[in-house]
C-alpha cells in the first residue's frame, strides 16, 4: 500500500491504487486479466465482491506498481464501491460499446467519483469490446435497428467513438476504446494512467510522466495516438506495462 | 492446538446441526460439543445429528459389528449386532417415512390420496407384500411388520421397498447398471441456443427433458427465479404447472411435499417468499432432495440475507428476484451440479480434511493463532479442496452448510479462483447469522507463490507479478480464507495472510502441505493393506461433522463410474436414514457389488466391495476401516482446530 523500493529494480517505484468500475459484464475483469496475465477467457464468470490484483508498469524513469481493485458490476454490490475508490489515485470506468446503457452507467460512476473520490483522482473512460465491431465503419452509432450479421447477437456498435470521446473531453478524462479479447489498447490504458498520475501524489523521489496533467491528456485523447502523447512515446505495450 | 488434552475431551470443530440452519436467527451453534471417537466409547448425545435419524441415540441404539472381541459387551443390544445373520437387510421401522410425508400436516388422508395418483409404490400392494414376505423370514429383529402389512403398507415400507429388488438384494443392480447414470456425461451440457424463429423448440425440449435433474426456484407469486436447465421461455410452462400444484395444496393448508411420476421424483420446499422444486430421475430420496433444496435456499440467503429477501417481497410481492440475484446462477449451478454429480460431502453433510500428521496440524494451528488479526472471525486453510485447519472463536462454531456454500463458491463455481489474485467478498453465512453480512478474504496460492510471499517482507512485492503469472490457479492450490465482520478488514487480513505464509514457511509446513497435497487420497488398497476386498468407502465422523475416504481411483475414476458409486452410496444412505429407522447395519448384494452400511451414534460407514464377496469378508474389512480410523483419527480429521 505504501511505497516500497522494488528489490531488484534500480528505478524508483511507487504504488498506485486503481479501481475498476462499470456495469456488469462490460469486461472489467477481462481487461485486468489481459493486463496482468496477457490472457482472455471467452466466458468469464461474473466477479463476486471484488478482486485485488497487482501489476507493475515500467515507465522509462520509474516503476509504477498498480494495486488494482476489480469490482463486481452487479447492482447488489454497488453500495460497497466507496470502500474501493476511497483512497484510489486512479479509476478505470468501463462501458461496452455494444451496449448503450453501459455508458449511462459509466457516467453515473464518473459523477460519483468526481463527487466522492479523492480530488486528484485520474479517471480513464474505456469503451471495451472493440473487436465485436471491428468490421464496421467506426464513428457512427447505429441506433436501434441492428443491421446485417450483427443482428442475431445484438453485437453492433451502440456507442460511437465520438460520443464516448466527447464526453471524456468534457469531463477531462482519459479515453480509450479497447478489446480485452484482442488486447488492443489495453496496455496503453494502464500506461497512460501511470503517466497521468500527478507527481505530487507519488511518494517516490521522481515524478512519473513529468507533469502531463489529466486535462491535457484528456483533451488530446485519440484512439491510437493515445500513447504517443507522452514522453515515453516509444514505450509500447511490450516495454510499458505488463512486462 | 487449543486443547492438547485427552482425545475424549477435545472440543470439536463444533458445527451445529444442519437441521437448524435455515431458521435460526442470530448467532447459532454456540454450544460446545465434545469429540467422539468410535466405539466402544461411552455413548453421548451427538451434536451432529443429521435430523434424519431418530432423535437421540442411546446406548441401546449404538451399533457395533459383531466381532469376537466385542461380543462380550452385554449392554449393546443384540438387535444392533445381529446383522451378520444371513439377511440382506434388517430394519426396524415404524410408521412414517421421510420419503412420502414429512410433516404431520401432510399425513392428512386427502394428501395421501392425492399423492397416490402419482405414486409408483402405491398401486403395488401385491408386490409389496410379496417382497415383504420374501424378506420376512430373514428379518430377525422384532418389529411391527404385522401392522406394516395391515390394511395398507406403510410409507416407510414402501419407500424402503423402492430400494429393494423384488428378488434378493438391494436394488444395487439398478444402481450399477442404471442406464441413467450413463447420461451423466451429457447432463452438464448447455442446451442448444434458441433459434431466433423458435424453429428448434422441439430439439430444445428434448434436450431439456433428457436432463436427469432439474432444480427450480420460484417466487411465491410464481415468477421463475432460477432454473438449472433451459431459459424462461422453455421452463415457463412447467414452472406454471408446478406453481399451480404448489398453491393448490398451500391453499388447502396441506403443502405438497413430494410426489413421484414414473421414475421421477418431485420434491417441493416452501421457504418464506420462495418455493423450490427438485426433479430427479436418479433415484434420490425425498430427504436427500430436500437437503439439496435447503442448500440452494441457503445460497439465495447467502447472497441477499434474510431481511433483504423479505423486504424485497414485502415491498413488492411481484418483484423479479432475478435482478438482485444476477450473477449467482454460477453458484446455484455449482451447487446443483455438485448434487447431480454426487458428492460425498453433500451426501454426508460434512467436509473432508487433508490427511496430515497430527504434529503438523498443531504447528499450523499455532501459526494461525499467533498471526491472528483482531478482525478475524473464522479462518480456514484449504488445500486441494480439503480442509487443513480452522481457526475460530471459542463461542462460534462453523456451520457445515455455510462451509459448503463457501467451498462451492471457491471450488465449484470457479469465478473466484479464475480471477487470480485475492478477493474480498461480502456474503451472508445463514447458518451463522442469516440477517447480516460478513466479509471474506480469499487468497489462492500455488506452493511457488506461497514461497514468494514468504521470501519477501510483509507488505512488499506481491507474488503475482508478471514473472510468475504463468501459473493458473488449480485445485492443487492452497486457499487461505479469512472471514471478518468488518468490511474494512481487507488489508489487515491480507497482512495476516503474509504473516501466516511466512510462519508456515519457516516451520517447513508449506513443504509439508505440498507433500500432503501431492500424496492425495490413498487408494483403498494402501489404507487397508493385505488385499482388502473393499473398492471404496466413506467414513463420516458424526461428532466432527467430517468424513474421510480413499481415492476414487482406480475403480471409480470416470464420471459414470463415480455417479454409479454415488448412487449406490445414496441408496445405502437413504435406507439407513429412513426416519425412525433403527437400522444399524445394512448388507446389500448384487451382481456387481457387495456393500455394507453401518451407522452408530459416532460414525457412519459405507463400504463397497466387488461382487460375490462374502458378507463376513466385507464385515471384517469394515472393521479394519474402523480400526484404521481409530489409529489415524487425528490425521484424517480436524479435532478441535485452533480456538481463540
Ligand atoms: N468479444 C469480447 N468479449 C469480451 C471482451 N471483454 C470481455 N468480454 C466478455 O464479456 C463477458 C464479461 O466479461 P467480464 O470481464 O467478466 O466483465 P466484468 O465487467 O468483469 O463483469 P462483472 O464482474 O460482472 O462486473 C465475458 O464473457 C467476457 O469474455 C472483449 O473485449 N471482447
Ligand atoms: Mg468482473
Amino acid at each position: 500500500m505504501s511505497d516500497s523500493p522494488a528489490p531488484s529494480a534500480p528505478k524508483p517505484s511507487s504504488s498506485v491504487k486503481l479501481v475498476l468500475l462499470g456495469e456488469a459484464a462490460v469486461g472489467k475483469s477481462s481487461l485486468v486479466l489481459r493486463f496482468v496475465n496477457d490472457a482472455f477467457e471467452p466466458n468469464k464468470e461474473p466477479t463476486i465482491g471484488a478482486a485485488f490484483l497487482t501489476q507493475k508498469c515500467n515507465l522509462p524513469n520509474r516503476t509504477i506498481k498498480f494495486e488494482i481493485w476489480d469490482t463486481a458490476g452487479q447492482e447488489r454490490f454497488a453500495s460497497l464501491a466507496p470502500m474501493y475508490y476511497r483512497n484510489a489515485q486512479s479509476a478505470l470506468v468501463v462501458y461496452d460499446i455494444t451496449k448503450a446503457s453501459s455508458l449511462v452507467k459509466a457516467k453515473h460512476w464518473i459523477a460519483e467519483l468526481q463527487r466522492q473520490a479523492s480530488p486528484g483522482i485520474v479517471i480513464a473512460l474505456v469503451g471495451n469490446k472493440l473487436d465485436l465491431v471491428e468490421d464496421e465503419e467506426e464513428g457512427e452509432a447505429q441506433e436501434g435497428e441492428g443491421e446485417g450479421e450483427g443482428e442475431e447477437d445484438g453485437k453492433v456498435r451502440r456507442v460511437s467513438t465520438k460520443e464516448g470521446k466527447d464526453y471524456a473531453d468534457e469531463e477531462n478524462l482519459l479515453f480509450f476504446e479497447t478489446s480485452a479479447k484482442s488486447g488492443h489498447n489495453v496496455n496503453e490504458v494502464f500506461t497512460a494512467i501511470a503517466n497521468a498520475i500527478p507527481e505530487t501524489s507519488l511518494k517516490g523521489p521522481r515524478g512519473g510522466a513529468g507533469g502531463a496533467t489529466q486535462a491535457a491528456l484528456g483533451s488530446g485523447a485519440q484512439d491510437n495516438s493515445r500513447v504517443n502523447l507522452n514522453a515515453n512515446a516509444d514505450a509500447g505495450p511490450k516495454e510499458g506495462c505488463a512486462c | 492446538m487449543a486443547n492438547p488434552g485427552s482425545e475424549d475431551d477435545t472440543p470439536t470443530i463444533k458445527m451445529d446441526e444442519p437441521e437448524s440452519r435455515a431458521d435460526g436467527d442470530g448467532v447459532s451453534g454456540l454450544e460446545q460439543s465434545r469429540e467422539m471417537t468410535p466405539p466402544p466409547l461411552p455413548p453421548r448425545p451427538t451434536t451432529a445429528n443429521l435430523g434424519l435419524l431418530d432423535d437421540r441415540p442411546t446406548t441401546a441404539d449404538m451399533g457395533s459389528l459383531k466381532l469376537p472381541k466385542r461380543t462380550s459387551r452385554p449392554h449393546l443390544q443384540s438387535q444392533a449386532t445381529t446383522a451378520l445373520s444371513l439377511t440382506d437387510i434388517q430394519i426396524q421401522s415404524r410408521g412414517e417415512s421421510a420419503s412420502i410425508n414429512s410433516s404431520p400436516v401432510s399425513r392428512d388422508p386427502s394428501q395421501k390420496r392425492s399423492i397416490s395418483r402419482f405414486g409408483r409404490f402405491v398401486n403395488s400392494s401385491e408386490d409389496d407384500s410379496a417382497s415383504t414376505r420374501s424378506y420376512a423370514p430373514t428379518l430377525d429383529v422384532p418389529y411391527d411388520n404385522v401392522s406394516m402389512l395391515g390394511d395398507e403398507p406403510s410409507p416407510a415400507w414402501k419407500a424402503l421397498n423402492s430400494q429393494l429388488d423384488i428378488d434378493e438384494s438391494l436394488q444395487l443392480d439398478e444402481a450399477f447398471e442404471d442406464p441413467l447414470s450413463e447420461r451423466i456425461t451429457l447432463e452438464f451440457d448447455d442446451l442448444e441456443v434458441r433459434a431466433g424463429n423458435g424453429s428448434n423448440e422441439t430439439v430444445l425440449l428434448d434436450q431439456w427433458s433428457a436432463k436427469l435433474k432439474h432444480f427450480f426456484v420460484l417466487s411465491a407469486s410464481g415468477k421463475p427465479v432460477y432454473s438449472r436447465h433451459g431459459d424462461d421461455h422453455l421452463v415457463s410452462h412447467y414452472v406454471g404447472v408446478a406453481q399451480t400444484l404448489i398453491s393448490f395444496y398451500q391453499g388447502a393448508n396441506d403443502p405438497l411435499k413430494t410426489f413421484t411420476a414414473g421414475d421421477t421424483r418431485f420434491v417441493m420446499l416452501a421457504k418464506g417468499p420462495l418455493n423450490l422444486v427438485a426433479v430427479s430421475k436418479i433415484g434420490e430420496s425425498e430427504a436427500q432432495l430436500r437437503n439439496q433444496l435447503e442448500s440452494l435456499y441457503m445460497q439465495v440467503l447467502s447472497t441477499l440475507s434474510l431481511p433483504s429477501l423479505e423486504k424485497i417481497f414485502s415491498n413488492r410481492p411481484s418483484t423479479d428476484l432475478r435482478r438482485p440475484l444476477q450473477g449467482t446462477d454460477v453458484l446455484l449451478d455449482g451447487l446443483s451440479d455438485g448434487f447431480t454429480r454426487g458428492s460425498p460431502s453433500t451426501l454426508l453433510s460434512s467436509l473432508e480434511c487433508l490427511r496430515l500428521r497430527k504434529t503438523h496440524r498443531r504447528i499450523i494451528n499455532d501459526s494461525l493463532l499467533k498471526v491472528r488479526s483482531p478482525d478475524l472471525l473464522y479462518g480456514l486453510i484449504v488445500a486441494a479442496g480439503r480442509l487443513v485447519s480452522v481457526v475460530r472463536p471459542k463461542k462460534h462454531s462453523l456451520h457445515p452448510g455455510d462451509l459448503h456454500l463457501i467451498f462451492n463458491m471457491l471450488f465449484e463455481a470457479g469465478s473466484v479462483k479464475a480471477g487470480g489474485g485475492e478477493n474480498w467478498i461480502p456474503l451472508c453465512l445463514p447458518g451463522f447469522n442469516n440477517t447480516g453480512f460478513l466479509y471474506m478474504y480469499v487468497s489462492f496460492l500455488s506452493p511457488a507463490e506461497a514461497a514468494a510471499v514468504a521470501s519477501s517482507p510483509v507488505t512488499a512485492e506481491r507474488p503475482r507479478t508478471a514473472s510468475d503469472t504463468e501459473h493458473t490457479p488449480s485445485s492443487d492450490d492452497l486457499a487461505i480464507v479469512f472471514i471478518s465482520p468488518n468490511k474494512d478488514a481487507f488489508y489487515s487480513l491480507r497482512s495476516m495472510r503474509d504473516s501466516l505464509i511466512t510462519s508456515l514457511a519457516q516451520s517447513k509446513m508449506l513443504a509439508a502441505l505440498a507433500a500432503a497435497m501431492d500424496a492425495g487420497r490413498a487408494p483403498c488398497s494402501s489404507i487397508l493393506p493385505g488385499g482388502t476386498p473393499l473398492k471404496h468407502f466413506l467414513y463420516k465422523s458424526r461428532g466432527n461433522v467430517q468424513f474421510t475416504m480413499p481415492s476414487f481411483e482406480p475403480h471409480f475414476a470416470g464420471p459414470i463410474a463415480r455417479r454409479k458409486l454415488m448412487t449406490l452410496y445414496a441408496h445405502l444412505h437413504e435406507v439407513v436414514h429412513v426416519r425412525n429407522s433403527h437400522l444399524k447395519v445394512l448388507h446389500a448384494v448384487s451382481r456387481e457389488a457387495t456393500a455394507l452400511a453401518w451407522v452408530t451414534p459416532v460414525f457412519e460407514l459405507y463400504c463397497v466391495a466387488g461382487p460375490g464377496v462374502a458378507r463376513q469378508t466385507v464385515t471384517q474389512a469394515a472393521n479394519k476401516v474402523v480400526q484404521w480410523i481409530r489409529k489415524e483419527e487425528e490425521r484424517v480429521f480436524i479435532i478441535g482446530g485452533a480456538v481463540f
